[in-house]
């Protein structure tokens, strides 16, 4: 029998989770601040909402952030697919030694560092800096986090359904489309959404990578910041905080009808 | 059964799955790493690209040998002999070595907690220390400097109190930085603590209680020797990528004390030096395996034991 948590135990947890949330529930309530001054409420207001409307350039932006984020993240859960697959199902080689510390080695090295080297590579093959550019780095970086989560499912997953399909003469693409593949659906959707906001967050790589014209929306909310605080940029990350929370609720849903459609239609699987 | 997924019509989708995502990540992970390396080794120029030599691939053996006969260390050279490079490292570590051990202070009796909590709430505080994950990293910095300013909540806060008279300067300054790299990092620290801590058997401490040894001591005596993967992943976790951190201290910190992370920064678009920024990674590249390695050794003769 676990002891019951004592009182520390609660106030720590809750503590941890006030630090974490305050400073973003302090941003969304100003974005509504009336006042352009941060120490005065002159009430609930839309104002900065208003004007972000107006603002052509940082619709631009968000447009192009948007579609940056869902080619690289369509690009990167197809290859992280494909990395995890290689990594858990096919023989224990040198091979998949080299695939395994490459797709690790991205997700601890510096980001201005995977940035820098980007960059001199598409000089050195003289690549126009821009869309194309920053959606390869993002699809580089994300697709090694895609890996990981679906290797995790891959390995949880039972084989015995893959190896009846083979048996039963199924070549192995075809196991892999129509067995492993809606099994392990759950875990490429959150792969997309991890790689979607990944690289919908991105700064560093993507002030690197980017060209003329390609400014996304974090470059341009960075040189804004550096400029001071400013009431729109509440609204701005007001939004961004929605979309994503937003998405999430819709995925988790989804999720959630899949893992039980699934289990359900697997009856005495553990 | 391994050989069945190589058999036959099984082999051109064994190959694809392999080696694309190999191809990829050698394309545009490795390839442009070792670019890095021959540019470090290159001198500045004012070309375009910046540097020289180039490779020339028609030139043949002749111009490969003139390329290799104009490599010179001369980047790294000045890496070593000015001072604001070593002074970046030191801040880099500084900054890194604090950090990790605010965090895993911070970071552990969150874990601990989570970690004792009725494992119905398990699931729900989990995902609300991830969640703040998945909003923007910039959003968050931002809103740090939504309160840190002079005229902001903080100060507010503190003169309400009677704190303090005039307005503190937050921001610019170590405080803030630490302030900013805590909040960013918080679940890269709590998450791989609770992973340990949840797993750790009831019944030990059960038996330590048996025993007659109080609880507190039990904590120390079973509780933290049994977490210590869990401290050794977070610590890993957070110290590399605080080490190359470059948009926190850049926004919160002070200009006059860089880190490393900055200073290639300011050479690459600032300075337009592309062999010191290639050289600057390249050191920082080094200094990071080091941790990375004596990890996985660690790591290896735990497994082994």
């Amino acid at each position: 029998m676990r002891p019951a948590p004592s009182l520390f135990n609660i106030v720590s947890v809750a503590c941890g989770l006030a630090f974490l949330y305050l400073p973003i529930a302090v941003l969304v309530v100003y974005s509504f601040n009336a006042s352009r001054l941060v120490t005065v409420w002159g009430g609930w207001s839309l104002r900065w909402y208003g004007e972000l409307i107006g603002d052509q350039a940082l619709i631009a932006a968000a447009r192009t952030s948007l579609l940056i984020a869902l080619a690289s993240a369509s690009a990167a859960t197809l290859l992280g697919t494909l990395a995890a697959l290689a990594i858990t199902r096919f023989g224990a080689d040198r091979g998949r030694t080299a695939l395994s510390a490459m797709v690790l080695a991205p997700l601890v090295m510096p980001e201005v560092i995977t940035g820098l080297s980007l960059l001199l590579l598409f000089v050195a093959i003289n690549l126009d800096r821009g869309f194309l550019t920053v959606t390869i780095a993002h699809t580089t970086v994300t697709m090694c986090f895609v890996a990981v989560v679906v290797k995790a499912r891959l390995a949880d997953l039972d084989r015995s359904l893959e190896e009846a399909a083979m048996d039963l003469g199924c070549p192995p693409a075809r196991t892999f489309l129509t067995v492993t593949l809606p099994l392990i659906a759950p875990a490429l959707a959150a792969g997309f959404l991890l790689a979607f906001t990944l690289s919908l967050d991105d700064l560093v790589i993507a002030s690197f990578t980017t060209g003329p014209g390609a400014t996304t929306l974090p470059i341009r909310i960075y040189s804004d910041v550096r400029l001071g605080v400013k009431p729109e940029i509440n609204a701005i990350c007001t939004i961004m905080i929605a979309t994503v929370a937003l998405a999430l609720i819709v995925a988790s849903l989804a999720l959630r009808r899949a893992s039980s459609a699934t289990t359900s239609r697997r009856p005495g699987a553990a | 059964m391994m050989a069945r997924w190589r058999g036959g019509q099984g082999n051109w989708w064994a190959a694809f799955v392999r080696l694309a995502p190999t191809l990829w990540l050698a394309a545009f992970f490795l390839l442009p790493f070792l670019i890095i390396v021959k540019i470090s080794l290159s001198q500045t120029a004012i070309a375009q690209p910046p540097y020289t030599p180039t490779f020339d691939l028609a030139a043949g053996l002749a111009g490969l040998r003139a390329f290799l006969a104009a490599l010179s260390l001369e980047s790294y050279r000045i890496l070593g002999s000015d001072f604001l490079y070593l002074a970046s490292y030191l801040k880099s570590l500084q900054v890194a070595a604090v950090s990790s051990v605010i965090l895993l202070i911070i970071g552990y009796p969150i874990a601990y907690g989570m970690a004792r909590l009725h494992p119905r709430w398990q699931p729900i505080a989990l995902v609300l220390v991830i969640l703040p994950f998945w909003t923007s990293f910039l959003i968050r910095i931002y809103a740090w400097i939504n309160i840190l300013q002079r005229e902001g909540l903080f100060n507010t806060a503190l003169a309400a109190l009677g704190l303090v008279d005039t307005p503190v300067a937050w921001l610019s300054s170590d405080t803030a930085v630490y302030i900013g790299i805590v909040y960013s990092y918080l679940p890269f620290m709590v998450l791989p603590l609770y992973a340990t801590l949840e797993k750790t058997d009831a019944t030990l401490l059960e038996a330590a209680a048996d025993l007659g040894c109080p609880r507190w001591r039990a904590f120390w005596l079973v509780t933290v020797p049994l977490s210590a993967p869990g401290v050794a992943a977070g610590v890993l976790l957070c110290f590399i990528p605080i080490f190359g951190e470059f948009v926190i201290p850049d926004l919160l910190g002070d200009s006059r004390s860089v880190m490393i992370g900055q200073t290639l920064w300011t050479e690459f678009f600032a300075n337009k030096d592309w062999p010191a920024a290639s050289a600057v990674a390249v050191v920082l590249v080094g200094i990071l395996l080091l941790p990375i390695v004596l990890h996985q050794r660690a790591q290896a003769r735990a497994d082994k034991d």
